[in-house]
């Protein structure tokens, strides 16, 4: 390294503490408070508000939500980043842009257009109404919503990949006699399952922690329609803070197990790449 | 096997690809299609092995039309240009994979895969890499591995797209003799794609020259030398020198370059009305000899040794022309006079 590349010893020193104050403010300090907040009277408060059976309800319809929409995305982001990787049709350039569609719109929109759809007054509600299905103001809507919202990221985690790797590989299975899935299951898997699980754990992280979409279809019936993110709303609204910050710090901790898994799993890639 | 095919047309989007190609293969045969890029050959040899698919035309193999046939069902070897391995698989694991995706009924047991794998690759001589993975052998160890996987699955046809490409020239030079002699022995029928004249020339048993799409000559490497159908084929093949000529009366002219007139009988081919020209001459094809100034036409621009002779350039107003020469016979800078004892000539 030449002198004139590196930066004087005291701007060095100046740069670094400004990013480590920055990522304390912004990134470190919310997330103690939270934690500080929710264990602000000790454990026994935080667990009773925990186990409050609408908490546990907002935990079990959280978990029922992400359980749907997470493998459905999967699959879903796979074929469509297959399509957009592998091939050139007519349209691939607009099928992109739609699967990057839920990033840029606002997640109040992502829930309004089920309402408009769906809901009493919307383009099939009459019709469900009459057949006594209801998706809006109930767990349909708020499985719709968040597969909505959470779409792009199994897609958008593996279209790069896949186009960068090509599609040589899936060809030579295809001389060697594979059929299609076993050409899928030993070649194409294989070489994008870190990618693919990076994927679909940030999709899972956004799908528990959606609020906006899912807020406009919920309608708030507690023990019934509340997920998580709404019933730590729901509780601070009426001033429940030890309840609010206890289901909130559950939830940053879900978040934060899903991070560390991902870390785990991009460490993992990085030894596959290099072996 | 043998491959036949015919009328075969390719187009991407305005620009055809492969136009009208016609091209019959005998079993045995070690077939080379050689061209410079984008001529279509790798195009044919995709369409080939059913990776690709023609707009019209006819692919038999073993007089079997393909057209309906998916590519894993056509049981060709394919070595691809980056050998296409399977990155999060061992060697072992690469070869075998052919036999493990069979259907239940064919596929051999454990042993017998292992068997077979381990044969094949003291075949290749790489029996010691087989727990190895791609990313730790070198270049040419891959190749072999390429071509070890593409040999387990028994293939009728082996097709080889610039099988030396990736390679550096050393690599090269031992793994061509090695190839041939296992497609001797082996009992192979093979078709290589490759820009390198020397290397279908050294290898094929026939040539198939390619141009901006068109199959233009398929020969033996003898016949393609000395009797090229085309300008292109002349010039792409054999080191010729390039000159542009007249011919009249049955003798070629150089109009302006004070070169003899090549009596008809030392034209290899020409065209039959006399007309604008295009001559090929070859290095060994010239005789040189130091000429006084008056009935010299070229001055010797440099030379080195090569074998028992001298390599020599010469000066032929403007062109650049190789030639042989006794060694000790020439100066750098002297006058000499060129004359052609051969030549091959197109309307030009």
């Amino acid at each position: 390294m030449t002198p004139s590349t590196t930066e004087p010893r005291g701007l060095r020193w100046l740069l670094i503490l400004l990013a480590a104050l920055l990522l304390g403010v912004f990134l470190l300090l919310p997330l103690a408070a939270v934690f500080t907040e929710a264990l602000r009277r000790g454990w026994p408060p935080m667990w009773q508000a925990l186990s409050d059976p609408d908490a546990l309800a907002a935990i079990r319809l959280t978990l029922l939500v992400a359980a749907i929409a997470v493998p459905v995305n999967t699959l879903g982001g796979l074929a469509g980043a297959w399509c957009i990787a592998r091939y050139r049709f007519p349209g691939r350039a607009l099928l992109l842009a739609l699967i990057e569609l839920p990033f840029s719109v606002s997640p109040v929109v992502s829930g309004l257009v089920w309402v408009l759809l769906f809901g009493a007054h919307g383009w099939f509600g009459p019709w469900l109404e009459a057949r006594g299905l209801q998706i809006i103001f109930a767990v349909p809507g708020l499985v719709l919503a968040t597969l909505f919202v959470t779409f792009p990221f199994v897609a958008r985690t593996l279209v790069p990949l896949m186009q960068e790797q090509g599609r040589e590989a899936e060809e030579a299975a295809a001389t060697l006699g594979a059929s299609g899935w076993q050409s899928f299951r030993r070649v194409t898997l294989p070489g994008i399952r870190w990618a693919l699980l990076s994927g679909v754990l940030l999709c899972n992280a956004r799908a528990m922690g959606e609020f906006g979409a899912v807020s406009v279809v919920s309608g708030h019936i507690r023990g019934e329609t509340n997920t998580m993110p709404l019933h730590v709303e729901i509780l601070y609204n009426e001033y429940q803070f030890v309840g609010a910050f206890a289901v909130a710090a559950l939830l940053a901790l879900l978040a934060l197990v899903t991070l560390g898994a991902k870390a785990l799993v991009e460490r993992g890639t990085a030894r596959g790449a290099a072996a | 096997m043998s491959v036949a095919v015919r009328g075969l047309t390719r187009r991407f989007g305005p620009t055809a690809a492969l136009r009208d190609i016609a091209l019959e293969t005998r079993p045995g045969e070690f077939v080379a299609l050689l061209g410079p890029s984008g001529s279509g050959k790798t195009t044919l040899l995709r369409i080939l092995a059913g990776l690709d698919f023609a707009d019209s035309g006819t692919v038999e193999i073993e007089g079997q039309d393909m057209s309906a046939v998916p590519a894993r069902a056509r049981r060709l070897g394919f070595v691809f240009q980056n050998y296409a391995l399977f990155r999060h698989m061992s060697v072992f694991e690469n070869v075998a994979f052919g036999l493990r995706v069979r259907p239940r009924a064919a596929r051999p047991g454990e042993a017998e895969i292992g068997r077979r794998v381990r044969a094949l690759l003291e075949r290749m001589q790489i029996g010691a890499l087989e727990r190895r993975m791609p990313e730790q052998i070198s270049g040419g160890q891959r190749q072999r591995v390429a071509l070890a996987r593409a040999l387990a699955i028994e293939p009728r046809l082996l097709l080889l797209d610039e099988p030396f490409g990736a390679l550096d020239a050393e690599v090269r030079k031992g793994l061509r003799r090695w190839l041939r002699d296992l497609h001797t022995e082996m009992g192979l029928t093979s078709l290589f794609v490759t820009h390198d004249q020397e290397e279908a020339l050294e290898l094929a048993d026939r040539v198939a020259v390619m141009e901006a799409g068109r199959l233009v000559q398929i020969d033996t490497p003898e016949r393609l030398v000395e009797a090229p159908a085309t300008a292109f084929v002349a010039g792409f093949l054999g080191h010729a020198a390039r000159l542009p000529g007249r011919l009249a009366e049955g003798a070629l002219h150089f109009g302006g370059v004070p070169l003899p007139p090549l009596p008809r009988a030392a034209l290899r081919a020409a065209p039959a009305q006399d007309g604008p020209v295009l001559a090929f001459i070859r290095a060994h094809e010239w005789a040189v000899a130091p000429a006084p100034e008056g009935e010299a036409n070229a001055t010797l621009r440099s030379q080195r040794p090569a074998g028992g002779h001298a390599h020599v350039e010469l000066d032929l107003a403007g062109h650049v022309i190789e030639a042989e020469a006794p060694l000790g016979l020439l100066r750098v800078g002297q006058p000499c006079r060129l004359v052609p004892q051969t030549a091959r000539a197109f309307a030009a």
